[in-house]
């Protein structure tokens, strides 16, 4: 007889592994084996071609998004590391201030940041022609593109998992070490590289770790800025628009493999037993500036950091003022208004893009929430064969590259299949929500999971004890409990299925077409003010929905970043 | 309120066996204690009895009725986690309010119900305190409250002082024994304190690696304990192996390979266990019962030895007697003044009454 606690185990299981197969395993299956066909019939042939001199621009991408990577864990490191020193370890004017304007790049969704950088430090931005008038240069000094752009931009959007994790490893430090150390006698100096040091790089690995991964995917950055410069995830997309579809699988493939390498190494990595952290956070002591000189540096610092965290912001709501016409070939905009503004509130045709990314978010979001909870609470709660298996598969979506998952979905979803009913999704208005919802679940487990490992199991054994069953238990003191993890992880699903552009810009048709889509399109024809104000849009629902979740549910998204 | 009847049950976690081939009657309205060392099984028994765990083999029943694989949920048992398990989202009056909500109890049942047990547990004041603000001791409580407002068929407590300090812990004991006593619930106590076992309970089941050693009312688990493991693990004691010489009469007569000496016991029921011919065989004896003389005296049992250490508890005095490389004897007496205590060094005579000395079996299964 099976017993009652194993069967519930099994209802648990049956949906999520559905759809895990359903939309995860089975769609990256789809393109495994595309890529292994040629002409129709099963071949080696694109591998053959891919890394053979057929195709040499394959594996020269594939190179240009390693090194691109590399230099953008270090750049990220480098920036976002000594902020969290100084700002975690030395208290002045404004710290606190700054620590939460720290993490505005998350608020801006991808496209829009590279537009606001192009605006901003490109060829015509403000920032080089500004220092060219002032010093009444003949050229500007310097502007960015191809690789230094999209590092720059990469280093702006990326450096807060360096922060993030440098800052809550510093304050989970026992300062008792730091202390031990001085007064065996050690300088500063020392106590930092033999102490302090040894104590962050867990974290710094994982976040090392994770900027790899996210410039391989990157998409937005080099779609704009890498002119002639190819990268992997980019090349993707390019092969699929020559229709191409082989090879787009091909270079998929690819790219899955080293993103699953990754995450398969990351996971390995965080399960060592970690004897470093052991001792309880006892919340660090930030030294007190004393020194005059030190002091205004810090400030100033603060001060620079903020405008230059800010200025991008500042740039989109600016671009966004400017009418149509109002600054073509000047150097700077000539007039301003809301005259985008008010024509996105006027004109149905314009609202629509913003109605479809709220509703396809929206979708995802409850997906995401619903299916995210089941998800964590079977992995973290329940004992069954192939656990391991499954946490596997549920973080897929999270390390593939957001073009992958696009790819994906349109080699599983481009003729009829049980999981979507015998119906052919591409092309049709579910796709997208659906990719969504693929690509946003692991934040949404990850978070949950966090929450749950923390709960301790009795609760649930006190309530079934008081004659509780099962379902009750959950409503009534589970979901209660995990609340605040599971929507700090939806939230962070909202915010970047708001800006999101990757997958929509592969998945797209007009009928649905979402917010970054329609940027691009504005984009394209010049039309700097209206993509602006779109951009605004999804700034604004961003930080709406954000203030909510932290008025009403104390809930951070950058918590579970 | 129920029996509670368990047969032949054994628990096994993959090779580990938890509990093994236990048989117990735990009477209505009893206060039940499970005493033993860490890892010893007592919450894994607890657990098959509110049905968190299924047991390998076995049966559970509750007065007649075969409770083996009932879901824990229909059990109606109130059971007190070691950490309280209080639900932090909820106030105190939710938590207690869960049970009965779950049991579909109207409103004002509720309230009336809810008040009446925190008033019982003196908690009134705190009724819509969230629990994240009571201190240990009133967490307890909440916890005991939820336990009991559903009126359980039986109490289960799983270490519920563990987490008190010293002075908290007294005051809880007593507590918990005037509400057992008021709902007059049978209840099963888990502890490793044996003071808490001695104290509190009707009758003890002490349990070592997964086996119940003895089952007694606390007298006879201290006086009369049935092998070398219970003698030690309840209260101190002096022991050591011993052979047996004569086994006639009044008085039986051992022999001490360590003191090179016999040893006289009553022949009684309280002076020796029940043992087979094959046991190895020890001698118990409880060091309040050990006599220290600076005189020579007369009789069996008498060794000869010098005072090693004096220790001062504050109600008593602890005696260590060297008697030769093999032996020291501890000799407890209640603090009667500093003029009474011995030196050390002091060439001293220690008497074992043969009223007092227990000979018991080496205790089975034991790895
Ligand atoms: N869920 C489990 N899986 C595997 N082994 C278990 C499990 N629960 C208990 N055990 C093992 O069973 C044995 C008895 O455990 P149990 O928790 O019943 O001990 P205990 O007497 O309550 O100890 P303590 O006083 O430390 O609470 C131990 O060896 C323990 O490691
Ligand atoms: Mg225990």
């Amino acid at each position: 007889m099976l017993n009652a606690e194993k069967r519930k185990t099994i209802y648990l299981l049956i949906p999520v592994i559905l759809i895990l197969a359903g939309y995860v395993l089975y769609p990256s299956i789809s393109t495994l084996i595309e890529s292994l066909k040629q002409n129709g019939a099963f071949s080696l042939g694109n591998y053959t071609d891919f890394f053979g001199p057929k195709a040499a621009a394959n594996m020269e991408a594939l190179w240009h998004s390693v090194y691109i990577s590399i230099l953008s864990v270090l750049l990220s490191a480098l920036i976002g590391v000594p902020l969290a020193y100084i700002f975690n370890r030395y208290d002045f004017p404004g710290r606190q201030f700054f620590s939460n304007i720290a993490i505005m790049p998350i608020v801006l969704p991808s496209l829009v940041g590279v537009m606001a950088f192009m605006f901003l430090y490109g060829e015509v931005g403000l920032v080089p022609n500004l220092i060219k008038d002032l010093f009444n240069l003949s050229e500007v000094p310097f502007q960015i593109g191809g690789v230094s752009g999209i590092l720059i931009v990469h280093a702006y959007t990326m450096y807060p998992y360096f922060y993030m994790t440098t800052s809550s490893a510093l304050n989970n430090i026992d300062p008792s070490l730091e202390e031990a150390a001085y007064n065996l006698g050690s300088s500063k100096f020392k106590v930092f590289w033999k102490v302090t040091f040894p104590l962050l790089t867990p974290g710094l690995v994982a976040a090392s770790l994770l900027v790899f991964m996210v410039s391989m995917a990157s998409f937005s950055a080099p779609f704009l800025l890498a002119g002639g410069y190819r990268v992997l995830s980019l090349q993707i997309y390019f092969s699929k628009m020559n229709g191409d579809m082989e090879m787009a699988a091909t270079q998929s493939v690819i790219l899955s493999f080293v993103s699953i390498a990754f995450l398969l190494f990351m996971r390995w990595y965080q399960s060592r037993k970690d004897y470093r952290m052991a001792g309880k956070g006892i919340g660090s002591h930030r030294s007190e500036v004393n020194n005059p000189v030190l002091k205004a540096v810090m400030v100033t610092l603060g001060i620079l950091a903020m405008i230059i965290l800010l200025l991008p912001h500042v740039t989109l709501l600016v671009l966004s003022l400017v009418p149509e016409g109002a600054w073509t070939w000047q150097t700077y905009p000539q007039a301003l208004s809301f005259e985008n503004f008010r024509l996105l509130f006027e004109d149905p045709n314009i609202w629509d893009p913003v109605r479809n990314s709220l509703i396809m978010t929206t979708l995802a979001c409850i997906g995401v929430f619903i299916f995210g909870m089941i998800t964590s609470y079977a992995l973290v709660k329940r004992s069954f064969i192939g656990k391991n298996l499954l946490d596997i598969l549920v973080m897929i979506p999270w390390a593939l590259p957001a073009t992958v998952v696009g790819m994906n979905m349109i080699l599983a979803f481009n003729k009829p299949s049980v999981f979507s009913f015998g119906e052919v999704l591409v092309g049709t208005f579910w796709i997208l929500p659906l990719a969504y919802f693929i690509r946003f679940i692991p934040l949404v487990v990850r978070s949950t999971n966090a929450v749950l490992e923390q709960m301790d199991d009795s609760l649930e054994e006190a309530a079934q004890n008081l004659g509780a069953k099962w379902f009750y238990t959950f409503r009534r003191v589970v979901i209660p409990i995990i609340l605040p993890g599971v929507l700090s992880g939806t939230l962070l699903a909202f915010v970047q299925a708001v800006g999101e552009f990757p997958t929509s810009v592969l998945l797209y048709t007009l009928d649905n077409r979402p917010i970054s889509i329609e940027i691009m399109n504005q984009l394209r024809m010049f039309n700097m003010g209206q993509a602006a104000a779109f951009g605004m849009v999804q700034v604004g629902l961003i930080v709406i929905v954000m203030f909510i979740s932290y008025r009403f549910f104390g809930v951070k998204s950058e918590n579970s970043l | 309120m129920s029996t509670v009847n368990l047969s032949g049950i054994t628990k096994q976690f993959g090779d580990v066996t938890a509990v093994k081939d236990l048989d117990l009657v735990i009477n209505e309205g009893e206060f039940f204690t499970f005493l033993g060392p860490s890892g010893c099984g007592k919450t894994t028994t607890l657990r098959m009895i509110a049905g968190f765990y299924f047991p390998t083999m076995g049966k559970v029943k509750f007065n007649d009725r075969d409770m083996t694989s009932v879901s824990p949920e229909k059990r109606n048992t109130g059971m007190v986690f070691q950490n309280y398990a209080l639900f932090p989202h909820m106030t105190v009056f939710e938590n207690v309010a869960f049970g009965l909500k779950v049991r579909k109890l109207k409103k004002p049942d509720v309230k009336r119900k809810v008040e009446d047990v925190l008033k019982k547990v003196r908690l009134e004041q705190f009724i819509d305190r969230q629990v994240s603000q009571l201190s240990g001791g009133q967490q307890q409580r909440v916890a005991l409250a939820r336990a009991l407002v559903i009126e359980p068929d039986i109490l289960l407590l799983d270490e519920p002082l563990s987490n008190l300090d010293a002075r908290l812990r007294d005051e809880m004991r007593t507590e918990i024994l005037r509400l057992q006593r008021e709902y007059d619930i049978t209840t099963i106590y888990v502890t490793h304190d044996q003071v808490e076992a001695l104290t509190m309970s009707d009758r003890i089941a002490v349990f070592n690696v997964g086996e119940c050693q003895q089952v007694g009312t606390p007298t006879e688990i201290y006086n009369k304990p049935v092998n070398d493991f219970v003698a030690e693990f309840i209260g101190e004691t002096n022991l050591f192996p011993i052979e047996r010489d004569q086994e006639e009469g009044t008085t039986f007569i051992y022999h001490s390979n360590d003191l090179n000496e016999s040893i006289y016991v009553h022949n009684s029921d309280e002076n020796v266990a029940s043992y087979k011919d094959s046991d190895q065989l020890f001698m118990s004896v409880r060091p309040e019962a050990v006599k220290v003389n600076k005189k020579p005296m007369e009789g069996v049992n008498v060794f000869s030895g010098k005072v090693d250490l004096v220790q001062f508890t504050g109600e008593s005095v602890h005696t260590f007697v060297t008697i030769n490389d093999h032996v020291t004897l501890k000799a407890t007496e209640l603090n009667r003044g500093p003029s009474t205590y011995l030196e050390e060094g002091t060439e001293v005579y220690v008497y074992l009454p043969e009223t007092q000395v227990r000979i018991i079996p080496e205790a089975k299964g034991e790895v």
